[in-house]
This record gives structure tokens, C-alpha cells and sequence, in this order.
């Protein structure tokens, strides 16, 4: 069984008629519960839980002392390329939008990586857009070899591939996998992607799949915050999690909640996400799945990031950039589009820092290439 | 009298072990260790960081101690024994503790995968120390492979929850004749207690003290609660009894002046 059929299951619950049924003692006894179940979830994700979010915050700092410990690791994403033939209303990379593209050499490859490399990060995300053209699997493979000799764990944040591409890239080195489904809702799905080969979304929604089968050892999904109802969006994301989980135990699972923001074009945010409907995402996605790894990006304040921070988070990325080429290569051409704008500007440095004041150890490196 | 406990032919005197994750800070890890002295501290080679000038956990550790990897993250014997190479390429040391772990939601070690990998480490020279769940046949069979200790858990990684799996660690420290180390689960020095009242050789402990509000006391007293039980189980436990000695007995018609 995929995720598909689970999520066929689900796709049509009343979600308003579920949560109006659910009384203060429900969610009092979802924040306590072990059981995983949807109406944990769902309870744990309800307009009245609103109304025990410290009651969740504490439950949610404790599980993450617990399996996580006063640890927080750190990682940045190195975008290789943003050549793309895909049509996302939300993303700056949009096919149609009229910007210079940019895609790394070999050469600047090297230069980015010993620039990253020398913040002391060990843990790197790359990305590309989705071009055949231009930044076709072999390529990935080519920039692969030259970033193993620079860092500790290497995570593709591009385009879906086929298991027996997958096979190639974690032969290759590649051992996370971050792919955002974005939206679970078929219908929004197909309204923001208007073209190019991600409209597929059968095929994105079965890729964590195909990695996991294929031995990769973390997978990070992820949806995009803003596009749809949260609520129904968030809960739809934890049954995913659960689900690699579940079916595939020797991977790590993580999730990611990338709240969309302003960006190039004219796309308007359709569903707003505040600060306190981000705590209880954060603590709902830690009460219900425990040892789940959950991110935050810069695009959050930074603020707002340390805020959440105890809630439950246990990754964040540390002087990023959005652009091709940002850390060292092509970070002052002004010509050069970041893909969304980062609102924690603060460096590799000044990020351990926070961490330390804040009493967690800035984890740098958690893995090596074996 | 000297009461020391012999791995690898290394002379163990403190029988608390210690687990480097999870702490705030290298330095507050760092002050704990010294505060709890151990003989031997465990460390993820994952974690460990050698090109890092200032992030590098060996240089928080002790002098005195013996560092044992472990091979956390690994998934199978194969990913295991070459975690082991790799430590013991990088480091001076040829002790091992594997971990093998495919369950990554409750962290349960996988023991015929850790047989497997300590067949294969043990003769490659390494001292083998391997974490498992606590199964008297496995560990006989580790046993055979030449095992240096075996490390059953006392409830899942992590967890606190004590030593949840009594009985069969008792039958374990009952019916293996090299040293049995409890490991993960441990929440507070009375349970580090009861293990070494139990008869184990040694204790690790890492969660409980590296998330304690004040990890450096915590491990000063787990330090004092297995000195304290290892001292009780040495000097001999007069045996427990569960019932006292009733007024009428039942059996009393069986006595003679009865008759």
C-alpha cells in the first residue's frame, strides 16, 4: 500500500464537523496519548487545542529532550542551479518569470562548497531546478564528487526521480532526501503548478517512497504553509510521516514547514499562517510523532526561529543563502534572483552562538559518508 | 580491597560509563565527566568532528578515560564494521561498542545483525562491546564470538524509564560469565542502583544526566549510586522473606504436643 491509498482514505473527512465534535478533555488526553492515531492528530491540530498550547509546548520540550536531547543540528542548502521548466505560482525559479538563470560550473562548484565548508557545516543541501537540460541527473552525479571531499552528509532538495535514480545518487553519496509535496490537496496541487513536469503529483507523492526503498537514510517531506487550510494540510503531512515511519523503520523521517512568503510575480498567499498557528503545528507534529526531525528554515525571523526553537524543532539551516552561487561565487550579483527572501541573515557563527546563550549544542556534524 | 573490572585488559575502576550525547554544550559535558570520573566514556563516531578546531568532542574528554566508539546510525552488520574500521583508523583505540539500530522509532537494537558484525570485529582485533536487547541466547552466542562484555537495555534509548527488563537481565548477569553492562533507559541513580545491587558489572548512562538541569551533580550522583550498589551487592544481601511467622499456624496440628 502507498501513501496514496492512505491518503484516498482520508481525503474526503469532514474536517470542521471532526473538530467541533472534540471537547477540552479530547485534546487534554491527545497531548498525553501514545497511540499515533488520526484522531490524536486531529485533535492535537484543532482550533480548541488553541487554547492548551503551553500544556502542549511543555509535553512537546519534554519529548524533544527526551529522544533528541539540548542538541539542535545545523545545515545550509547550496542551490546549484535554477534553471526550471516547471510552472509554481509560488516559487521565484517559476518558469515564466523573467529572471537571468544561473547554473554553477564545476569549477564554482568547488569554490562554493570550500567557502561553506569553511563555517565548519558538515551537512549540505543542494538544489536545482527541474530542467533536463540543464541540470540533468549527471550533472547532480558530477557535483557529488566534488562536494564528498568537502562535507560529512549531502541531501538533495531537487526534482522527483524514478527508485532506480535514486539508487544511482545514494550510490553516488546522496544520503537525505528533502522533497516537499507541497500541497496534499489534488485540486490546489494542480491550480499552483501550472505546467512542467512537477504537475505530476502522484509522481512527487510517491518519491519518499522510492528513495526509502531504496536505502536512503533520511527523508525530509514537507509542505508548503499558505497554499491551503493548514489544518487539513499539517494532519495530511503527519499521516505521511507516519507512514514512512511505519513502513520503512531503518529510515529517518523528517518534516519541514516552510511558511510561503512574498516573492516575485503576482501570486497572493491564499491561507495565512500566524506565529501562534506555527507553535502548534511545531508541538502537534512532535506530541503525535516523537522522533520525528522537524526543520526550520530561514525564512522565519530570527526571533521567531529561537522562539520556536524549545518546541520541538531539531534542525535549522544557518547562513543561507537562495541564490545560485550565494555563499561565495555570485553572491553580489544583483542580477542574480534568490528563490525567497531570508529573513534570518545571521551567520554560521552567530547561529552557534544563539544556540549556545539559548543552552543547546550547535550539532555540525551527524554523519559521514561509510 | 580492591574491586576492579577487567575489559580488554583495561582496569576499570569507576563502573559507571558515561554516553557523550544530548548535552548542551561540550563544556558543560566536559564538567560533568570530570564530576563523575569514568573509566570509560562512549562516543558516536558520527559525531565526532576531527577537522574542527574548536568543535571536536575528543578534546572535551578527560585524559584518564578510555574513549570506546560506537557506531551509532549504523543500520546493518556490514554499515557497523565499517563504522569500527573507520574509528579505528581515525583513533588509537580498538574497543568497539556496535549499535545497530533499524528501528528508528523506538531505537531497539537489532541482535542478530549485532552478532553478526561482532563475529566479524572480533577477529579483526577489536575489543567488541555490543548494545542489545537482553535475549540469554544471543548473548551466549556473543558470548562464543568473543564479546568483551554485552550492554543489555534497560528500557529504550533514551526513555528514562528504568530498568524495565529485570528479569531478564537478571537470568543474563545469572548465566554469563563476562561482564553484563546495562545500557540506555537508566533515568536516575536509584535505578543505576538496582542494577548494580542486581549483579551487573557496570552501568551506561547518558540521557539522564546530559538532560538534567544540572548534568554536572546528576553525574555525580549516578557516580555515587553505582559505587553504592556495587559496594551492596559485594558485601552480600541477607535473604528477603515474604511472609512473617503467623500466631496460628496452619500447620501447627502437625506438631507433637497435638497429639
Amino acid at each position: 500500500m502507498s501513501y496514496y491509498d492512505l491518503y484516498l482514505k482520508y481525503k474526503d473527512l469532514d474536517f470542521e464537523h471532526i473538530f467541533s465534535g472534540f471537547s477540552s478533555a479530547d485534546v487534554l488526553a491527545a497531548i498525553d496519548s501514545k497511540k499515533q492515531d488520526t484522531r490524536q492528530l486531529l485533535a492535537l491540530l484543532s482550533p480548541l487545542a488553541e487554547n492548551y498550547l503551553e500544556e502542549m509546548a511543555q509535553c512537546a520540550h519534554n519529548l524533544s529532550l527526551q529522544y533528541f536531547g539540548k542538541t539542535i543540528q545545523l545545515y545550509t542548502p547550496m542551490y546549484l542551479s535554477n534553471y526550471c521548466d516547471n510552472q509554481c505560482g509560488y516559487c521565484g525559479f517559476n518558469h515564466n518569470n523573467q529572471v537571468s538563470r544561473r547554473k554553477l560550473t564545476l569549477e564554482e562548484v568547488e569554490k562554493e562548497a570550500s567557502v561553506i565548508s569553511s563555517t565548519g557545516l558538515e551537512h549540505i543541501l543542494i538544489l536545482t531546478g527541474e530542467s533536463q537540460a540543464m541540470s540533468p541527473l549527471s550533472y547532480i552525479k558530477d557535483c557529488l564528487r566534488i562536494l564528498k571531499k568537502y562535507f560529512s552528509s549531502i541531501s538533495i532538495e531537487i526534482y522527483a526521480l524514478t527508485e532506480s535514480e535514486y539508487a544511482e545518487l545514494i550510490a553516488s553519496g546522496v544520503d537525505g532526501l528533502t522533497l516537499y509535496q507541497e500541497t496534499y490537496d489534488q485540486r490546489v496541487y494542480s491550480m499552483v503548478h501550472k505546467g512542467g513536469p512537477k504537475k505530476d503529483y502522484l509522481f512527487r507523492l510517491g518519491a519518499p517512497e522510492r528513495a526509502a526503498k531504496n536505502g536512503i537514510r533520511n527523508v525530509n517531506i514537507g509542505v508548503l504553509l499558505g497554499l491551503n487550510d493548514w489544518r487539513k494540510e499539517v494532519f495530511f503531512m503527519g499521516l505521511h510521516a507516519k507512514y514512512l515511519q511505519d513502513n520503512f523503520s531503518s529510515v529517518e523521517i523528517g518534516a519541514s514547514i516552510p511558511r510561503l512568503k512574498a516573492h516575485l510575480g503576482d501570486f497572493k498567499i491564499p491561507s495565512e499562517v500566524s506565529d501562534q498557528n506555527m507553535a502548534q503545528i511545531i508541538t502537534a507534529l512532535r506530541i503525535f510523532l516523537p522522533r520525528l526531525g522537524i526543520s526550520l528554515s530561514t525564512r522565519e525571523p530570527a526571533k521567531l526561529r529561537e522562539d520556536l526553537l524549545p518546541l520541538g524543532i531539531t534542525r535549522i539551516s544557518a547562513g543561507s543563502s537562495t541564490k545560485v552561487g550565494g555563499h561565495a561565487v555570485a553572491a553580489d550579483e544583483s542580477f542574480n534572483l534568490a528563490q525567497f527572501e531570508i529573513a534570518d541573515l545571521r551567520n554560521v557563527e552567530e547561529v552557534k552562538a544563539m544556540l549556545t546563550l539559548k543552552g543547546y549544542q550547535p550539532v555540525l556534524k551527524d554523519w559521514m559518508l561509510i | 580491597m580492591e574491586d576492579a573490572l577487567i575489559i580488554g585488559g583495561k582496569v576499570i575502576y569507576n563502573r559507571l560509563f558515561i554516553g557523550t550525547g544530548k548535552f548542551s554544550s561540550f563544556a558543560l559535558m566536559r564538567d560533568a565527566l570530570e564530576a563523575a570520573d569514568p573509566s570509560v566514556v562512549t562516543v558516536a563516531l558520527r559525531r565526532v568532528d576531527a577537522s574542527s578546531k574548536t568543535d571536536n568532542i575528543l578534546d572535551y574528554l578527560p585524559k584518564q578515560c578510555a574513549v570506546m566508539p560506537n557506531t551509532s546510525g549504523a543500520r546493518n552488520a556490514d554499515e557497523a564494521v565499517r563504522i569500527a574500521r573507520l574509528a579505528q583508523a581515525s583513533g588509537a583505540t580498538n574497543w568497539i561498542k556496535i549499535e545497530v539500530i533499524q528501528d528508528n522509532k523506538y531505537l531497539l537494537p537489532d541482535n542478530l545483525e549485532t552478532l553478526k558484525a561482532t563475529e566479524i570485529l572480533v577477529k579483526e582485533g577489536f575489543i567488541v562491546l555490543p548494545y542489545m536487547s537482553p535475549d540469554l541466547s544471543i548473548a551466549r552466542r556473543l558470548v562464543d564470538a568473543g564479546a568483551a562484555a554485552v550492554m543489555p537495555l534497560g528500557s529504550p534509548i533514551g526513555s528514562n524509564r528504568g530498568i524495565k527488563t529485570k528479569e531478564l537481565v537478571e537470568i543474563m548477569v545469572r548465566e554469563i560469565k563476562i561482564p553484563v553492562i546495562v545500557d540506555a533507559g537508566l533515568g536516575s541513580p536509584s535505578d543505576a542502583c538496582e542494577c548494580m545491587e542486581m549483579g551487573c558489572a557496570a552501568v551506561l548512562v547518558n540521557t539522564a544526566i546530559a538532560i538534567a538541569r544540572d548534568p554536572v551533580n546528576m553525574a555525580r550522583a549516578f557516580k555515587d549510586a553505582v559505587s553504592a550498589g556495587r559496594r551492596a551487592y559485594l558485601a552480600g544481601f541477607g535473604s528477603e522473606k515474604n511472609y512473617a511467622s503467623p500466631s496460628s499456624p496452619l500447620t501447627g496440628f502437625l506438631r507433637k504436643e497435638d497429639h
